[in-house]
């Protein structure tokens, strides 16, 4: 009797209402989301937040510990740790938002000519995808910036074109198994061209898991950019990124453990929020797991 | 001595569920004697898997044993721990599963699966592997020491049923328990199957449980036959007997169901509409009255007993009159 | 399974020619070249020009990438700029170190991970279940030069307890080994957690299978059932995720070789990159490239002879 009564509210809030509900209530999304947001937030407002100028000077305070107006201490050149975190985080995010949504379009669209389209088509973009991934990533990365330099636009072109194939492969298994599937055949019998085909029934299927792939690439990216900043390979100095504070840190850290931990902790909890989101957002994606509804 | 092989004494099995407790086993009672087929017919959801799965004791973990006894040749399954049950499964208590595709591990080969199983025996290796090649030919698989080495998807899927039953009475058991072993296979192919196992039957002399939903291979290979509804058994008697002169309504609705029974061409095939009731929330009152077209007054409130039909002939319906307890 | 092998092996063998290819398209494609970055903007013409004929890059670029080839199937890489040396010579010095540092990080990393993972499948909501759970979650994606830095920091720094820097006494192998272990610690502590989800999924999945019902039906010993019946069939997803995760591996070994200052591949290649020695960049490139495709097709390989089934399919 008490089920009855349950079910009817939930059928009206909507194919996303009812996801976003079922992520809150579990304990993990409902923290990856909050770190996410926390993330985000300090992102955008950086320079509202930040309480120095990232890059200013102060060479008479430099290298000092944790204090009320430090709260993260300075680093060598007297800068405050602090709001160079902070700013770290703008970089990261001006990095992974375009180069997801960058491997994503592509990979989705190659993806899904290549699951669809006639088979030595989509031989020819497996063999792309292939080729593209036996690159070790770094490496590529590094040779890529060996040859035009390091910069913010190299990292996001370089990050993008190594992950596209990650997208392409899942859409592309999805879209096979999608063609094959009664309710396009019906669409095509009714005479849908491909475009409509692809883009109307195709793709929404398809962009859930792609969702949260993309969540759980996240971490990833963030991290590959950090890494290459950390190597002297990604955003110059005296941009802040995460992985530039690291390699002061590093420089120092027999002096001082506190740019090392100021570089990292962003890190971890990036690659923590956006885990626990992405474990999250699957186990609601996946209809198999969410809740027990399912009936006699 | 003539003590049953197997002696199944009102048996009560539940599963703990989100919703309550399902009641899947309730008061099954039934006897296998010694070197006979006993059958088990009944459609979906008649608590055939869980009552197989409780007397080889592998329940699923939210199961519960609520009360009974299963005497294997006078011994209480039930009371037995763990390592007593491993000692006697394959070897005098075996089993063959219905789907013969996936019962064998794919990465291991034959000969190896089939020499594992003997690992308490005193054998040597070699010993194991002729004994195993022995029991392929006894099942009818040529060439069985080359086929030995070869992997199960290298059979074919009625070939890895004779296997399957190779395996199953090669310690030579006292019971042999058949979870519709042909229903995956063709017809044919089940005809072969059941007239061998006939034969392995009669040659080693043990008993075997078979459940199968069509009456037609258990009228052709059973000496007795249970019939069971919703967790319980409705009608039970020698198989001629029940077949010919059903005493429950619900058999008599199974028989005239029964492909093999119809007579005339017909576009409608008969079924017996309804469903079984919910296993949590039963009703009182005989199990099978909301489908039964002959249902009077006191199906609904009172639970039939088991009445005597004839001779080790007996079903449980308010229909059959006087009070004699089976 | 021989014709699988061949098949296999040609379709590396066209990868890495594609690859290689796509390299040097990168390197035509892009705005600049690489002789103005190698020797700055003011460079003269003509030392340009001897730069330009040294590395063949006056010539057209299918001849380039044939030659190319050919160099590299004679082992040729090239020459460094600075030193003359071969660079095949270069790299391939360099490989040792980088390949002990990824086998120990696998090493470790696969034991552990494989045990605790068919731990928690067969005790299933144990304590160590939960925890494994809980901690390969949030530890499988931090990235590795970060652990690597942290544990810098931590085990090296603060605490005095192992080396921070290089990979040892040559020649003195217990000194190597110590060396080692804080960097392959660090590159491993991922994978644990990956191959313990893994492990754990797979074994679950398998152990509801049927045949394993028949397993116990027979009375099996259940140690005998994890371990012979189910444990062999689970680790074959293990065995493909290293195949592809030695391109993880590589990566994580460039920031681990930095951060510890251990000589490698990874230190190869950042330090060719600042020096601006361009050969000696995609020497390196295209050796690790060239590890990763060889271990792509080993595990394809070593997967498809431990499962029949693969093997008569093709």
């Amino acid at each position: 009797m008490d089920q009855a009564v349950k079910t009817n509210p939930v059928k009206s809030r909507g194919e996303m209402g009812e996801m976003f509900y079922h992520l809150i209530r579990d304990p993990l999304g409902l923290t990856g989301l909050v770190i996410v947001v926390l993330i985000v937030f300090s992102a955008a407002f950086a320079g509202q937040i930040v309480p120095y100028d990232p890059i200013a000077l102060n060479i008479p305070d430099r290298l000092q510990g944790p204090s009320l107006s430090h709260l993260l201490g300075t680093d060598q050149l007297g800068r405050d740790t602090f709001s160079r975190m902070v700013m770290g985080g703008r970089v990261a995010l001006q990095v992974a938002l375009p180069t997801i949504i960058g491997a994503v379009s592509i990979g989705t669209l190659l993806g899904m000519i290549a699951g669809y389209g006639p088979r030595w088509l989509d031989n020819l973009i497996l063999l792309f995808f292939d080729t593209i991934r036996s690159f070790p990533t770094v490496m590529f990365a590094l040779a890529v910036v060996a040859l035009i330099g390091p910069s913010l636009n190299t990292v996001v072109f370089v990050i993008m074109a190594t992950s596209i194939p990650t997208y392409g492969r899942v859409v592309r298994t999805m879209t096979q198994s999608l063609k094959s599937s009664e309710f396009i055949d019906a669409e095509k019998s009714l005479g849908a061209t491909t475009k409509r085909i692809l883009g109307v029934h195709i793709l929404p299927n398809v962009l859930g898991p792609i969702a949260v792939l993309a969540a759980m690439d996240i971490p990833t990216i963030v991290g590959l950019e950090a890494g290459l900043s950390f190597l002297g390979m990604g955003v110059r100095p005296p941009t802040p990124s995460w992985g530039s504070l690291l390699n002061d840190g590093y420089a120092l850290i027999r002096n001082t453990p506190w740019p090392i931990i100021a570089g990292g902790l962003p890190l971890i909890l990036t690659t923590l929020g956006f885990t626990f989101l992405g474990e999250a957002l699957r186990d609601v994606v996946d209809p198999k797991l969410r809740g027990r509804g399912g009936a006699r | 001595m003539n003590t049953p092989v197997l002696d199944i004494k009102n048996l009560s099995v539940g599963y703990h569920t989100q919703r309550g407790r399902l009641k899947a086993l309730r008061n099954v009672s039934f006897a296998i004697p010694q070197n006979s087929i006993v059958g088990i017919v009944g459609e979906s959801g008649c608590g055939k898997s869980t009552l197989i799965s409780a007397i080889i004791r592998l329940l699923a973990g939210n199961a519960e044993i609520g009360s009974g006894q299963i005497l294997f040749k006078n011994d209480d399954l039930l009371a037995k721990t763990e390592n007593q049950m491993r000692a006697l499964r394959g070897v005098d208590l075996s089993m063959v599963f219905q789907d013969p595709m996936r019962t064998h591990n794919p990465v291991l080969t034959i000969g190896r699966q089939m020499t594992d199983i003997q690992y308490r025996d005193q054998l040597t290796k070699a010993q194991k592997k002729e004994r195993a090649a022995e029991m392929l030919s006894l099942v009818g698989i040529p060439d069985a020491a080359e086929r030995l080495n070869q992997y199960p998807h290298e059979f074919s899927g009625g070939m890895r049923q004779r296997i399957a039953i190779a395996m199953a009475l090669m310690a030579r058991p006292s019971l042999l328990i058949a979870d519709e072993p042909t229903t995956a296979l063709d017809a044919t192919l089940e005809v072969q199957i059941i007239k061998r196992l006939r034969e392995l039957q009669s040659e080693i002399g043990c008993s075997i449980l078979f459940i199968s939903h069509h009456l037609g291979v258990i009228a052709e290979l059973c000496d007795y036959v249970v019939v069971m509804y919703a967790g319980e058994v409705i009608e039970q008697g020698p198989v001629r007997e029940v077949f010919h002169t059903p005493a429950h309504p619900y058999t008599s609705a199974l028989l005239r169901c029964d492909p093999g029974n119809i007579r005339e061409k017909t576009r409608n095939l008969p079924t017996i509409p309804g469903e079984i009731p919910d296993l949590v929330d039963l009703p009182a009152g005989c199990v099978f009255q909301s489908r039964c077209a002959q249902a009077v007054d006191s199906c609904v409130t009172a639970r039939p007993e088991f009445r005597n039909v004839a001779g080790g002939h007996s079903a449980a319906c308010h229909l059959l009159g006087e009070e004699v307890p089976a | 399974m021989l014709t699988y092998i061949i098949k296999r092996l040609g379709l590396s063998l066209v990868i890495t020619i594609l690859a290689v290819s796509l390299l040097f398209a990168i390197i035509h494609m892009i705005p600049g070249d690489p002789v103005s970055t190698m020797l700055g903007p003011k460079a003269s013409p003509e030392l340009r020009a001897a730069l330009e004929e040294r590395m063949g890059l006056d010539k057209p670029l299918p001849v380039q990438i044939g030659l190319f080839f050919i160099n590299m199937l004679r082992g040729d890489l090239g020459t460094d700029v600075f030193s003359n040396r071969s660079v095949t010579e270069i790299v391939l010095g360099q490989v040792p170190y980088t390949l002990s540092l990824i086998a120990a990080a696998i090493c470790w990393s696969a034991v552990l991970g494989i045990f605790l993972g068919c731990y928690s499948a067969v005790r299933r909501n144990s304590l160590i279940d939960r925890m494994t759970g809980v901690l390969s979650v949030s530890v499988i994606a931090v990235p590795a030069f970060v652990v690597s830095l942290y544990s810098l920091l931590f085990f090296a720094v603060q605490l005095r307890w192992f080396p921070a820097i290089g990979a040892g006494e040559p020649g003195n192998l217990p000194d190597q080994l110590w060396h080692l272990v804080l960097p392959a610690f660090a590159i491993g502590l991922s994978w644990v957690g990956y191959i313990a989800r893994l492990v754990r999924a797979s074994m679950l999945e398998i152990l509801g299978e049927n045949h394993i019902r028949t397993a116990r039906a027979f009375g099996l010993p259940e140690n005998w059932i994890t371990f012979r019946y189910a444990l062999r069939l689970a680790i074959l997803p293990t065995v493909t995720v290293l195949g592809v995760g030695m391109g993880f591996l590589l990566s994580a070994a460039v920031f681990t070789e930095i951060v510890f200052s251990r000589p490698g591949l990874g230190k190869l290649v950042i330090d060719s990159i600042t020096t601006r020695n361009y050969p000696v960049v995609m020497g390196s490139v295209l050796f690790s490239t060239l590890i990763f495709v060889a271990s792509t097709t080993i595990s394809d390989i070593i997967n498809a002879l431990a499962d029949p089934r693969i093997r008569s399919s093709s």
